[in-house]
């Protein structure tokens, strides 16, 4: 058993472990220490994913857990993103008397994240379902308001349901493929009666969404990205979707081909893009809009996992996409996260004046978003679009088009906001001016977001 | 070299948004320099001897090698023309906003950053280059009328970006289908316009016309993407009418001579005749709606669907193939690309007209004014000069090219004589909105109305002589277009 193998992993286990000691010993004012052991630990975490490289893929520990490229990519966006979330909260976070437990709950969902992503056997995935579940929920109950609490319960219900109906699908399939793990599975299914496959792998893609925040476990997300407290929100919206979404992947070539899986991920990736794109048109609270928008970019994820048995491009493409989405959600959360007074819509007239740098993330932010080039995720949809179109699927291509020219509305509701003429003057000039430091942040992962497309094509396909 | 003169101006651009404590006088002058000296720029690309490729100014570097897409750009006798149309009206933006005192510093960046990508466009060789240039032109000029426009501006932006954002999508997906059906897959424009690169099945092949017609045609606009026009340029600030008149609406034409016809020759020639049909109702339907405005700017816009109209017209034509048509089609595409420079020069001069009427006194409306020519005198001189070469006198750009579009479609077509009338009803319109602005008794809006003033002479003095240039020695000008115009009547030979 090579140990090593799993270092990423181990060194998110005993820095969240170590964060949550060190926390509860370390008097108030030197909290602070456990933000930097953390960020360290991250850092540490993705480069420590670096060591397998170049070496072919492998499975260890009885070929449940798979070190290949898309583990690789996830062990280095997964904890990369997350840094970035700390930074993004760097004013929310620190002093209040939760900080430390913050971190650790972030490293536990990160880690959660990791191994729902890696593993290729249904129980490891289980595990990795509820660490990456639970702490989420004390996560958004963090800022302690009635709305937090409400969208805790939500999710809490939400999750408890989707949880049990995947178990169920792990079990219905375990039972009858005589095995949790995904080669042993693929032999043992060939003879089982289709309809109880079906079963078992409906509850278990299923439970699956609810992690990756789509159609039909998407009902949290909106409530959850309005009322926790915008760092969190951040995390929640991009981070748990990077690992469901590489389950998936694994997941459906697993099905034997008596069951029409395919069909199945791409009626839900519609259901998806449409449901959330719908919603987001009415929204006025600027991150509930977010938040909708991420549930049809989930149905864009969702494309490339329904051609991925047929198209060998289609893995890339799914990576790719991820990558350039995690890096334009963060820019946006981002970016909103800096004037977090600023609730709805209009409450951003005006902050075209007073914060050039910030609109003009934001307008980046919305346009890659939307899929402008030569932005970020325009280099997403293109690979996407193209591995579904040759994968035999031309009618979701099309049904993803039209959906962006729905979104365009949304989008460009956002990104005119600044440029509105303020009613009146917004809040006090204090509450204004936001210290010049939170901003920059979002202002270099914009300028990534215009660089990061042409480059992730160019490097061709990860 | 090419890339230079396509990254020039987005650069300055650049450092006049991120610079904040320039005086706005300095701002101005730069960007007149910096239009001026990319004009220069193209026009040592245009003299530059023939090295006996295909292509001027040629450069490929791989950019995503994996999905057969590299930065390659070059210009041929089709491109050249456009660029050095994008370059002069861009140049008689920049001096005509030498007075301009709305936010200067942010417009002229806006306009920088647009001449790019639309300089961009026009010399991509590669489709996913093209779509990005595309897609950001209608970024950029979302912000102009929404930023620096009047009336009900933000509607109409949003309405605009819309129209186009769909049409550009629908390219998309024409894209994606010209790069699944070639072997082996390729984005570049070059290896697909070769004879044989699409080896789809005719009703696959039809499909991703349809795709590509449906995109370019939104862009151009013809009936019955219209509607998105008219409003984008009655409340669309001056300058952004006439960029969105003289260079915006030539992306979609363009298009059709550049991907459609030598992508898809077979199917472009199942499907000429719906593309004629597409011709003739545009020209008509801009025609007849022009005569019934009583807007000038919203004149002047239908207008333009008339006059893109004849364009595709003739590259409809250019695909109705019969026994010896083969010079026919090939005037009939060196008069559609005329037409599209022709057509850039004097609209965008009447439109820098019709700007004038806003500026002076607020009112578009051709009613409220009335014997114009005594106060105004110069103004009613260009706009005669103007409204005569639109409508196709002889001596003007706009004859030669009207008149290479009907001899050649009609060479192939008769059908395409159903579109004459629509010269005479462009006449009429014109012709009337001329005598009830300008003659007659002064009264009305018309008394105290300014003249024009010299930063308003001089860019409509060199539109409107480029125009006699071009129409009194079409020589050189054709002479550029026309082996390009072989090319793709040869490419459309089965």
């Amino acid at each position: 058993m090579d140990y090593t193998a799993l270092l990423p992993e181990v060194v998110l286990l005993a820095a969240a472990v170590i964060t949550l000691l060190a926390g509860s010993y370390l008097p108030r004012r030197r909290q602070i220490l456990t933000r930097w052991f953390t960020l360290g630990a991250l850092l540490t975490s993705a480069s420590a994913a670096l060591i397998p490289l170049g070496q072919p893929a492998t499975e260890i520990f009885t070929r449940t857990y798979a070190i290949d490229t898309p583990t690789t990519v996830i062990r280095l966006l997964v904890p990369l993103s997350t840094a970035v979330v700390i930074l993004i909260g760097r004013s929310e976070f620190s002093g209040t008397p939760r900080e430390s437990e913050t971190y650790a709950l972030l490293l536990l969902a990160t880690l959660g994240t990791v191994v729902v992503a890696g593993t290729t056997d249904l129980l490891v995935l289980m595990a990795g379902y509820l660490l990456a579940s639970i702490p989420l929920y004390a996560l958004i109950g963090l800022s302690r308001t009635a709305r937090a609490a409400e969208a805790t319960l939500k999710t809490y219900l939400m999750g408890a349901l989707f949880g049990v109906l995947l178990l169920a699908g792990i079990t219905l399939l375990t039972a009858l493929g005589s095995s949790s793990s995904y080669p042993d599975l693929t032999r043992g299914l060939e003879h089982a009666p289709p309809a109880a496959i079906a079963a078992g792998f409906v509850a278990v893609i299923i439970g699956l969404l609810f992690k990756a925040g789509g159609v039909p476990g998407h009902f949290w997300i909106p409530d959850a990205a309005e009322s926790s407290s915008p760092a969190i929100a951040a995390f929640l919206t991009t981070i748990p979707k990077l690992g469901a979404l590489i389950a998936l992947a694994r997941l459906v070539p697993v099905a034997p081909s008596s069951i029409d899986l395919p069909l199945l991920i791409a009626v839900l990736a519609a259901l998806s893009m449409t449901v959330g794109n719908l919603a987001a048109l009415a929204q006025t609270n600027i991150r509930r809009l977010l938040g909708w928008s991420t549930v049809s970019q989930v149905g864009y994820l969702l494309m490339p996992v329904a051609v991925i048995t047929t198209t060998p491009t289609a893995s890339g493409a799914l990576l790719t996409y991820l990558v350039l989405y995690a890096l334009t959600n963060l820019t946006v959360f981002g970016t909103v996260a800096c004037l977090p007074r600023r609730k709805n819509l209009t409450d951003w007239a005006g902050v075209a004046r007073s914060h050039p740098w910030l609109t003009g993330t934001l307008i980046v932010g919305s346009l890659s978003l939307l899929g402008t080039p030569p932005t970020a995720v325009f280099a997403g949809k293109l690979l996407v679009f193209t591995a579904t179109w040759s994968g035999g699927l031309a009618w979701l291509v099309i049904i993803a088009a039209a959906n962006t020219v729905l979104s365009l509305v949304y989008y460009l509701r956002l990104l005119i906001s600044p440029f509105q003429t303020p009613a009146t003057i917004p809040d006090t000039p204090a509450a204004a001016q936001t210290p010049k430091s939170p901003s920059v942040m979002p202002v270099i992962l914009g300028i990534a977001v215009i660089v990061a497309g042409p480059i992730a094509l160019g490097i061709g396909l990860l | 070299m090419l890339s230079v003169v396509i990254f020039l101006p987005v650069v300055i651009g650049i450092v006049l948004a991120t610079s904040r404590r320039l005086p706005a006088a300095i701002i101005r002058w730069v960007w007149v320099g910096t239009a001026g000296a990319d004009l220069l720029l193209t026009l040592v690309l245009t003299v530059e001897p023939e090295t006996g490729r295909t292509l001027r100014g040629e450069q490929r570097w791989e950019w995503m090698p994996g999905i057969g897409s590299s930065y390659h750009v070059g210009v041929d006798g089709i491109s050249v023309p456009l660029i050095l149309l994008t370059s002069i009206i861009f140049l008689v933006c920049a001096l005509w906003s030498v007075r301009a005192i709305d936010r200067p510093r942010p417009q002229a960046a806006l306009f920088l950053f647009l001449q790019s990508t639309c300089l961009g466009l026009f010399a991509a060789q590669d489709l996913i280059l093209f779509f990005v240039f595309f897609d950001l032109s209608i970024v950029g000029m979302y912000f102009i009328i929404a930023g620096w426009g009047h009336g009900n501006h933000r509607q109409s932006a949003l309405k605009f970006f819309l129209y186009t954002f769909l049409g550009s999508l629908a390219l998309l997906l024409g894209f994606i289908g010209l790069y699944l059906g070639a072997t082996p897959h390729t984005f570049d424009m070059v290896a697909l316009s070769q004879a044989g690169a699409f080896t789809g099945t005719p009703l696959v092949a039809g499909l991703v016309l349809a795709a590509i017609v449906v995109g370019l045609a939104i862009k151009t606009p013809t009936f019955p993407f219209h509607s998105w026009l008219p409003p984008a340029h009655t409340d669309a600030p001056t300058i952004g009418s006439v960029v969105l008149a003289s260079v915006l609406l030539k992306m979609g034409t363009y298009g059709f001579v550049r991907i459609a016809i030598p992508m898809l020759p077979d199917a472009w020639r199942s499907y000429a005749w719906v593309i004629v049909v597409l011709g003739l109702v545009s020209v008509l339907y801009g025609a007849l709606v022009a005569l019934a405005q009583t807007d000038v700017k919203r004149m002047i816009a239908f207008t333009s669907i008339n006059h893109m109209g004849y364009v595709i017209l003739a590259v409809g034509a250019a695909g109705i193939i019969g026994s010896d048509t083969a010079a026919a089609q090939q005037l009939a595409v060196t008069g559609a690309v005329t037409q599209m420079v022709s057509h850039g020069l004097i609209t965008g001069a009447l439109f820098l007209l019709a700007g004038v009427f806003y500026d002076r006194t607020g009112s578009y409306d051709l009613r409220q004014y009335g014997g114009l020519a005594r106060p105004a005198p110069r103004f009613a001189g260009f706009f005669a000069v103007a409204s005569f070469a639109s409508l196709g006198l002889p001596g003007f750009s706009g004859f030669i090219a009207e008149f290479q579009i009907f001899t050649g479609s009609i060479g192939t077509t008769w059908w395409a004589l159903f579109a004459l009338p629509g010269i005479l009803i462009t006449a009429v319109l014109l012709l009337r909105a001329f005598q009830r602005i300008f003659t007659g008794p002064t009264e009305n809006l018309s008394p105290g109305f300014a003249d024009l003033r010299r930063h308003e002479t001089i860019p409509l003095a060199i539109l409107m002589g480029l125009s006699v240039i071009v129409g009194v020695f079409p020589g050189p000008l054709l002479a550029l277009i026309q082996p390009a115009a072989r090319i793709v009547v040869e490419s459309l030979t089965p």
